[in-house]
């Protein structure tokens, strides 16, 4: 397949992912904004989903003071903003459409009917009329997105470079969720002192865990009141959490052996050795040598591993 | 302008003709509401299938939506019908007309026999903007130039009122259009079904499976498997949808400049496994972009480097360099003598009469009669560098006038023709607007085509311009398979009552 070909598959995975958790994000910062708190702390929150995103300065650039619904314009509407629910879109699109014909039928229409459909919902108000409502559509229409893809396409490495995208943005921004969420707690990690924070805390973590999707999952796997190790440990962790880092990786490292046939390849040797990492390690280690530290980490060996990536497969030099 | 007027449908006596009358009948039962609904069905579908098309120097229609610069070309509901025999002869035509031209175009580059014999002056050719000395003495497979040609083709009706066909103009270089003929009969069968069940519609939907074969013959080397790629200047071109669209349907690779690479007088694309041999590159891009180091040295559309490995025979490329020198406006009035000329046959297909301003003649006839007569640029295309006469103030005649003194070899002129017309969706209904037809010529082994081609339609009314880019839209086009036409009552597949359910089990 075309090295340009595979980028644009690539990025248009990585863009809708990010769509997604971007809306899920901002979903979880809004409806944890509804419950009974200080304006301080909804201050944090908003404060935090801009610095996960790098974007607090460009922010503050064009807004100034921290808002809820300046922040959610900013990160939904603003196509200014090259991480915003609409860039991300947009871009998704552009890509699709730079390959529409490795795409199936079926394919590129949901990716240009999302395109058609969100301007069509901003110009109308949806968005203001009910964010909530909104950032579920934005979540289902990346689940059509990965579905149609799964269920359509053949199995060759159009596919596989799409999935590619799709589980490296998954886990850069899962990393980035975590990280925001657990450093946005003031308090010792091992519970709250009154019990009223305790109350905050059980809003709070089971906030992160739906905006992942894993309420449900947690208390099937853990069977037991809801600890932020606990947390961490599914999100970070367990393989068969599908949004975790641990499962992220796996299918990284799978998809990247589908589209090589060179087994000593750097780029797979360190897919590898980063999926290796999550799959050995314990969540108390983690923890006593420093969540943020070691997210940080993280996010710098997914980074450079899209640039290896990049480099052997999309962007090739030239001749 | 003669008052004559000729339209598909309506013969001059309020009659319907033969080969509508199916159609009629079955129009005059639609309810005018289901109809529209039907329009905006089309229109939705087309969007979101995102069937448009970008608009040179046209930034922002207004449109957020698409993010200003897709347009999606107006689909017409009403069907352009070709009777079979008609067809038949049109059909003939074509490949008479193409095996001329490209035998031509051949000559041209090789011993140029044409010009010896003093059939076409020696100055309308080496003096074409078109004329590519690098393609001098340089073979190309089964001497064929032109494998894709879109001739466009126009009716009007003469002096007893019948409709005549006139090839208006042919497209050597990189027509376009091929995919609104395929996807707007993909849309009429997805709204109608039931009017081709009732009609004897000649398929087209083969036309991907043609042009790969035809692509597949004009391979280079015996390779058993050639390696057969889509060149477009990128998703930001005008006819991008089209490019993506015959890449996907010939499950072939599309192609930018940037994707392409010469090395040791072979091309090749950078692909995720490495470089990857190509052997035919149907180009949809202009000569003077196709390498920078022979053409336009700032083209970036192009892959440097190319030209030479074509003339050593190690690519093929579809169309060939040079084809321009065939489908100038110049040289269109002498169509009609190559096929004498090189086939030692009448021409089966009409020319519209030329007045060639490059004779003194021609051009004192021309001046004296602008009012009366289309005059167009010789290079210009796509409906730019035209003036209607008999549509324009007299303003924009004396600046055309001016233009046409100072180069008069630049110019020709031809007789306002009455194009046919069909019944068209308009806001105020059903009215005859003008159309003109575009049939795809495919020339490798054998000369080929899909039945019919492109209907592009005038939506204003009274105006002879069908440019998509100057508001035209299109409509599907249908030959009948016969001339038995289902004039009697159509046949209803009455099926209802009877029982869905075969079996459900469960039944005593």
């Amino acid at each position: 397949m075309l090295s340009r070909t595979a980028d644009h598959l690539f990025w248009m995975s990585r863009y809708t992912e990010r769509a997604e958790n971007t809306a899920r994000m901002l979903d979880v910062n809004y409806q944890t904004s509804l419950l009974p708190q200080s304006t301080a702390v909804a201050q944090v929150g908003w404060q935090g989903l801009l610095s996960i995103s790098e974007l607090s300065s460009a922010y503050e650039g064009k807004y100034g003071a921290i808002n809820a619904r300046d922040v959610m314009d900013f990160m939904v509407r603003d196509e200014k903003n090259s991480s915003s629910i609409i860039s991300c879109l947009k871009n998704a699109r552009e890509n699709a459409r730079a390959v529409r014909g490795t795409l199936t039928t079926e394919v590129w229409e949901t990716q240009n009917q999302t395109y058609l459909e969100i301007f069509r919902m901003l110009r109308n108000g949806e968005f203001e009329r009910d964010p909530g409502q909104f950032f579920e559509w934005v979540k289902f229409r990346s689940h059509l997105s990965r579905g149609v893809t799964v269920g359509t396409m053949l199995q060759d490495e159009a596919l596989h470079f799409m999935r590619l995208g799709t589980f490296l943005e998954r886990a850069d921004n899962t990393a980035r969720l975590v990280d925001v969420k657990f450093h946005a707690v003031q308090s010792d990690f091992y519970g709250a002192a009154s019990e009223k924070d305790q109350e905050y805390d059980f809003y709070h973590w089971s906030a992160i865990l739906r905006s992942v999707s894993a309420f449900e999952i947690y208390r099937r796997v853990y069977r037991n009141v809801i600890k932020p190790e606990r947390v961490a440990e599914l999100l970070i962790l367990r393989a068969d959490m599908p949004r975790s880092l641990a499962a992220s990786l796996q299918e990284v490292v799978n998809n990247l052996k589908l589209v090589t046939d060179d087994s000593t390849c750097e780029t797979v040797r360190r897919a590898g050795k980063l999926s290796a990492d999550l799959q050995y390690a314990r969540i108390d280690e983690i923890l006593a040598t420093g969540l943020h530290a070691y997210l940080t980490q993280f996010l710098d060996r997914v980074n450079e591993l899209g640039a290896y990536i990049s480099r052997d497969f999309l962007v090739p030099a030239t001749s | 302008m003669s008052g004559a007027k000729f339209d598909e449908m309506n013969a001059g006596d309020a009659s319907v003709r033969a080969h509508y009358q199916s159609y009629q009948r079955w129009l005059e039962r639609q309810p005018d509401a289901v109809m529209q609904a039907r329009r905006a069905e089309a229109e939705m579908i087309f969007r979101r299938v995102g069937i448009t098309f970008a608009v040179y120097g046209d930034k922002d229609d207004g449109n957020s939506e698409t993010g200003g610069t897709e347009r999606l070309i107006p689909f017409d509901l009403i069907p352009r019908i070709i009777p079979a025999h008609e067809w038949d002869s049109m059909e003939r035509g074509l490949v008479q007309r193409v095996t001329a031209l490209n035998r031509f175009i051949h000559d041209v580059y090789h011993d140029q026999e044409i010009i010896k014999a003093g059939v076409i002056p020696a100055e309308q050719i080496f003096q074409n903007a078109q004329f590519r000395p690098e393609m001098m003495g340089v073979d190309v497979p089964g001497n064929i130039y032109s494998h894709i040609s879109g001739i466009d083709i126009v009716r009007a009706p003469n002096a007893q009122g019948e409709g005549e066909y006139y090839v208006l103009e042919d497209n050597l270089r990189v027509p376009s259009g091929v995919s609104y003929m395929l996807e707007d009969r993909k849309m009429m069968m997805r709204l109608f079904p039931d009017l081709f069940s009732q009609n004897r519609v000649a398929p087209v939907a083969h036309y991907p499976d043609l042009l790969l074969e035809t692509l597949r013959d004009n391979s280079p080397a015996h390779r058993a498997e050639p390696t057969v790629v889509v060149l477009t200047p990128g998703m930001y071109n005008s006819a991008y949808f089209e490019h993506a669209f015959l890449a996907q349907q010939m499950g072939v690779e599309l192609v930018e400049g940037q994707d392409l690479f010469v090395k040791d007088n072979f091309v090749y694309m950078r692909t995720t496994r490495g470089p990857k041999r190509v052997d035919v590159i149907y180009r949809r891009v202009d000569d003077d972009f196709l390498d920078p180091l022979a053409f336009r040295p700032t083209s970036t559309l192009g892959c440097a480097g190319l030209l030479n490995v074509y003339r050593s025979g190690n690519v093929a490329l579809c169309n060939a360099i040079g084809t321009g020198v065939a489908d100038d406006k110049s040289i269109y009035p002498y169509v009609p003598k190559m096929i004498e000329f090189y086939l030692g046959e009448k021409p089966i297909l009409k020319n519209v009469p030329t007045y060639m301003c490059r004779n003194p003649d021609d051009l004192a006839y021309t001046l004296a009669n602008m009012k009366d007569l289309v005059v167009k640029e010789v290079h210009g295309a796509g409906g730019y560098g035209m003036l209607v006469g008999p549509a324009s103030t007299n303003a924009e005649i004396e600046d055309f006038r001016k233009a046409v003194q100072a180069n008069p070899a630049g110019y020709i002129a031809q007789p306002t023709l009455s194009l046919s017309t069909c019944p068209t969706y308009v806001d105020s209904g059903i009215a005859p607007r003008h159309i003109d037809l575009r049939p795809f010529v495919l020339s490798g082994k054998t000369v080929q085509m899909v039945p019919g081609g492109l209907t592009r339609v005038a939506l204003k009314d009274g105006s002879l311009v069908v440019n998509s880019s100057q508001g035209g839209g299109t409509k599907d086009t249908w030959v009948l398979e016969d001339d038995n036409y289902a004039t009697g009552q159509s046949q209803t597949q009455s099926q209802s009552g009877q029982s869905q359910s075969q079996s459900q089990g469960g039944t005593k």
